[in-house]
């Protein structure tokens, strides 16, 4: 939502894939290495037979694409065997990027602290990369350790991008469902990490991720009797908000935590 | 001084004869996975720094170590092979370059056919995961989470998030499905027959 918005705000034009399917997430690379590669191959075939790159807005399905590009790339026989299961000629020829690539790029960074309207002074934000962004490293698209790609647009939008330790932790992905003590564990040790280091808010690039940090804190007060209250962003919301896109095209009532109450107390509403 | 160690205090492993038994397993694992047991030399990096270490019941470093000892059983059936989030922590860490998360995987597989899987939950819920792409090449989000706490017998987990996601558009009632569906199916039959012919 907020990506789209944003998109259309910088002159980016996006085109959704037609009849794209799941890329099968871990699931898929647990139960059947071919299926793992097959499934997000189809939807890297459909955009080359297009001539187009693929910006993904999920760090999984970024890294199950990239995968499988590179497995292709270097191998005749990954790809006549990909190629054949997925009933499409698929050759790598075309790009992946993580959405975050797509903003964090150098013209279009100028661009964005150009068309600042809201700046976001004295918002102090704890840019969370978690996992398969940066991991493992010869799929990744920043530093493995202390990558600064989220960090440099929150810096072009005149928010504060904070040092913290879980800036590249795990939140456990589907553990929060399956394993639910381990799950909550990770998750709430992410969120303290931020509340420590003073963060007003979490931006992430991760929709998995996103709903971890934001939808399990109501439980994790309880679990851990005290009280989180800490808004995540998807960080297109926040660049979007910067450039004066309204929050309600943004998505911001979508959040579990609601956002406004700490906009409304920066006096950015 | 204590009295000196007699033979029969110790359980006696024969290394040699488990070594035996084990290689056609290690040599399928380092096949399906690209990843040989044997490059680890046991500095523990991966274990300080798994974010998962705290709930499992062999450190990831031990779970390599068992691999080299030829303990196929004690491996396939642990906890870890099914608490490691593939996060990949431990990877980028590596000094030899091990790639866990992908020997985890395999592990995970084999652990399916021996039928020796000790977290059922986290299979249930892949099952169930699967199951929902290849039927409507999508994941409907909706029927996973209530077929998963059928099958797993935790009827009312996060039923409470259930209306507070509908009304937040992050779920829906009913699936979307693509068009062409039969594509996605057919994907899953050929990998299913591939990966078979492998085995």
């Amino acid at each position: 939502m907020s990506t789209e918005a944003l998109a259309r705000a910088l002159g980016i034009e996006l085109t959704e894939i037609p009849q794209w399917n799941c890329c099968g997430a871990s699931a898929a690379h647990n139960t059947n290495h071919l299926l793992a590669q097959a499934l997000p191959a189809r939807n890297l075939a459909l955009a080359e037979a297009e001539n187009l790159d693929v910006a993904v807005p999920c760090a999984a399905c970024y890294s199950r694409m990239k995968a499988v590009r590179e497995a292709v790339r270097k191998s005749d026989l990954v790809r006549a065997k990909v190629s054949s299961v997925i009933e499409m000629d698929y050759h790598a020829r075309n790009d992946v990027f993580s959405i975050v690539e797509i903003f964090a790029g150098t013209s279009t960074l100028q661009q964005i602290e150009a068309k600042v309207l809201k700046p976001l002074s004295g918002l102090k934000v704890a840019c969370y990369y978690g996992c398969l962004l940066v991991r493992p490293p010869e799929l990744a698209m920043d530093d493995q350790e202390d990558p600064q790609s989220l960090d440099r647009i929150i810096g072009s939008l005149g928010g504060t991008p904070l040092t913290w330790s879980g800036k590249v932790s795990c939140c456990g992905a589907g553990h929060s469902t399956t394993l639910l003590p381990v799950g909550f564990k990770m998750i709430g040790d992410i969120l303290e990490a931020a509340e420590e280091c003073g963060a007003d808010c979490i931006a992430c690039a991760c929709p998995l991720c996103l709903l971890n940090l934001d939808m399990r804190q109501g439980d994790l007060s309880k679990r851990r009797k005290k009280s989180f209250k800490i808004p995540v962003f998807y960080f297109t919301e926040l660049v979007g908000f910067a450039l004066g896109i309204s929050p309600k095209v943004l998505g911001f009532k979508k959040h579990f935590v609601d956002p406004l109450p700490l906009f409304k107390a920066k006096n950015y509403l | 001084m204590g009295r000196a160690v007699q033979k029969d205090d110790c359980n006696f492993i024969s290394l040699s004869s488990i070594h035996r038994e084990s290689r056609n397993f290690v040599s399928r694992i380092i096949r399906d996975s690209g990843v040989n047991p044997s490059d680890c030399y046991q500095c523990g990096k991966c274990s300080a720094g798994c974010p998962v270490a705290f709930a499992m019941d062999y450190m990831p470093r031990q779970i390599i170590r068992m691999l080299q000892l030829g303990m196929i059983k004690e491996v396939l059936s642990s906890r870890t092979i099914w608490l490691c989030a593939g996060c990949a922590a431990c990877y980028a860490r590596c000094p030899h370059n091990v790639d866990l998360p992908r020997l985890m995987e395999t592990l995970r597989m084999e652990a399916r056919e021996s039928g020796l899987v000790a977290e059922k939950k986290v299979r249930i819920f892949e099952d169930l995961f699967l199951r929902s792409v290849e039927r409507y090449g999508r994941v409907f989000e909706t029927g996973l989470i209530i077929g998963f706490n059928i099958k797993s017998g935790e009827f009312l987990k996060d039923v409470m998030l259930g209306p507070a996601m509908l009304t937040r558009g992050k779920i829906s009632l009913l699936p979307h499905k693509i068009k062409d569906g039969g594509s996605v199916r057919r994907i899953f039959a050929r990998a299913r027959e591939l990966e078979g012919e492998q085995r």
